[in-house]
């Protein structure tokens, strides 16, 4: 028995090995031709020649800010700002930028923000788009036209007379201000949640129903943990936009205690003034947390992006 | 039986699971949009407990002293830097979408840019652009010794400079709308294009372009909103020094360091009616295009 399957296997595997040999011969083949075509030549090394110089571009900079995060001030003067440090192992200006530069504490309060506000975001979210597209009651088309309207108004554009708003409710310094505009002024995961309701299917309500279940439990049973994808993707997208965000925090939190990361990093150039290997070196601790997330997640941003983009 | 009980229940969790977002989405969007308006026919100074009613006179200001505007030509320039990018995201996306070595490497480089946190990336810049910075020894280690200047103090230069930094971080963005919609064309249209002998504009050209008309127009209107509202880079690499300032950092300057509300209300009623007119040619452009 497991003789013949062994031999099958080895026979369909010299078969896809065959089958690989000859497209690895058709593609040997093809370039050989090709490479004598100098039309054909000139297209490929022109295609490579463009990504690389695009890499380039991409990379120096970020490139030239990490070495400088190595050097001492008198290095960086010194030497060529493209050259490497003479020790990667020089961690003075790291540990500079949480002692003097208040990191520590811009991250606490950033993550605050970040968790209090992506909590919220969720449930409003999910609650909104679960009664828009369940029910029909008096005025649910003004309430949908209500958030179609709100997406066209720029946020940025509104926000003189939105810090009287903030001022008013006594919230200037607080990090109520910037959370409450992070729930409250996003339109686009009503978009998110509303498209994703679209796909389950309103036969489970209905057995939900018959079985005698509240319309809260089948939300909070059923519905939620059926966007668990949609609040995926909600989570990533607000926590790019939150954890980036400069405007709002730069607004509503300039006391010294309610710095976030943006802020914090804005305010180096006062504190350390032209010491630009302390800066370089918050610059790539604000940075890690980032490329890390993204290079875990490529996958879920890429599409979590093309959502939010196309949707709003 | 239990209709009723039903019908009471939808009442509730309407109303609950509606009250708290209607009411933030109205605080925090609806009721400042229309203070706007409100405000720019006063002269309110943010404080004062009195906002006196001025008529058209901030527009007026606007209207006879064009020295306010004038952060409004700076978009231009970033315009001109999002036409550039789009042109290059196509063709990197174009690219990336075709069997190419590495394409998933160049994705995540081109990609990774827009996911930095903003003042971090611009930061970037403001050392980069230094002079005897790491842009002139980039230049003069690769034999480009000649292009070295002042970056961010030439005034000629300065904003392409900094629109050079916002290309740099908004590429990745537009690359991957246009790849996803590369994706999205079945690949047999192409073989059987390439079987008709068609070259590779050709299949550019008729598969294409078609494909994702939609996408560049979407994207088009997404970049001049993005033009008109540019703030976080001059404001970090420049702040607004040398011509950089652009009309949102105006308006905020206006509001905040001048404290005349009207004034600044005024300046941002006319960005939001720029955009919402810009927004709706845009929609008859698209709707003329699917009639025809």
């Amino acid at each position: 028995m497991s003789t013949t399957r062994a031999v099958s296997t080895t026979a369909s595997e010299n078969a896809s090995l065959d089958r690989e040999n000859l497209a690895g011969q058709i593609y040997a083949i093809r370039l050989r031709r090709n490479i004598r075509n100098p039309k054909w030549l000139f297209w490929v090394t022109f295609k490579y020649l463009t990504l690389l110089l695009g890499a380039v571009a991409v990379l120096v900079p970020p490139y030239a800010v990490f070495m400088a995060s190595f050097k001492t001030l008198d290095e960086y003067y010194a030497n060529s700002k493209v050259a490497l440090p003479e020790s990667f192992f020089n961690f003075d200006n790291y540990i500079k930028v949480f002692t003097d530069g208040d990191l520590g504490l811009a991250f606490f309060n950033t993550g605050s923000i970040l968790l209090i506000s992506l909590f919220f975001t969720i449930v409003f979210g999910t609650q909104v788009a679960y009664v828009l597209s369940r029910f029909s009651f008096f005025g649910k088309r003004l309430v949908l036209l209500a958030y179609v309207i709100a997406m066209v108004i720029p946020a940025v554009t509104t926000q003189v007379a939105t810090f009287e708003v903030i001022k008013a409710l006594g919230l200037i310094n607080h990090k109520a201000s910037v959370i409450l505009l992070y729930v409250g002024a996003d339109v686009v995961m009503i978009y998110v949640f509303l498209q994703f309701m679209k796909g389950i299917p309103l036969e489970l309500d209905e057995a939900a129903k018959m079985e005698g279940a509240s319309y809260f439990l089948i939300y909070w049973k059923i519905i939620l943990p059926l966007l668990k994808p949609a609040i995926a993707t909600i989570v990533i997208l607000r926590t790019i936009f939150i954890y980036n965000d400069f405007y709002f925090p730069l607004l509503y939190l300039p006391e010294q205690s309610q710095v976030t990361v943006s802020t914090a990093l804005y305010k180096f150039t006062s504190v350390f003034g032209t010491e630009w290997t302390t800066i370089s070196a918050g610059i790539i601790v604000i940075l890690i947390p980032s490329i890390t997330v993204f290079l875990l997640l490529q996958k879920q941003i890429y599409a979590g992006v093309t959502n939010g983009a196309v949707k709003g | 039986m239990y209709k009723p009980t039903l019908k009471q229940q939808q009442r509730i969790i309407v109303f609950a699971f509606l009250a708290l977002p209607l009411t933030l989405l109205f605080v925090f969007s609806y009721y400042p949009a229309s203070q706007l308006f409100y405000l720019s026919v006063t002269d309110w100074n943010g404080y004062a407990p009195t906002k006196d009613f001025v008529g058209l006179e901030n527009y007026l200001y606007l209207w006879e002293e064009p020295d306010q505007l004038n952060p409004l030509l700076v978009t231009l320039y970033y315009f001109v830097g999002a036409v550039v990018q789009l042109v290059l995201s196509l063709w990197f996306a174009v690219l990336i979408n075709s069997k190419l070595a590495g394409r998933n490497l160049f994705k995540t480089l081109l990609f990774i840019p827009f996911v930095l946190n903003a003042v971090a990336a611009s930061m970037v810049f403001q050392i980069f652009y230094q002079v005897d910075g790491a842009f002139d020894n980039f230049l003069q280690t690769v034999g480009l010794g000649s292009l070295v200047q002042p970056w961010l103090m030439d005034p000629d230069v300065v904003n392409w400079a900094l629109v050079g930094a916002s290309v740099w971080r908004y590429l990745g963005f537009n690359l991957i709308l246009f790849y996803g919609v590369l994706q999205s064309i079945p690949q047999d249209q192409y073989e059987a294009a390439k079987i008709e002998g068609a070259s590779e504009w050709q299949q550019f050209r008729w598969i294409t372009l078609p494909s994702i008309k939609l996408v560049i127009g979407l994207q088009v209107l997404l970049a001049f909103v993005g033009s008109l509202s540019v703030f976080e880079i001059p404001m970090i690499i420049t702040k607004g020094a040398n011509g950089t300032k652009t009309f949102v950092m105006a308006t905020l300057e206006t509001a905040f360091n001048f404290n005349d509300f009207g004034l600044a209300s005024a300046m941002a009623v006319l960005l939001l009616v720029i955009v919402i007119l810009f927004m709706i040619l845009q929609k008859v452009l698209f709707s003329e295009e699917k009639a025809s």
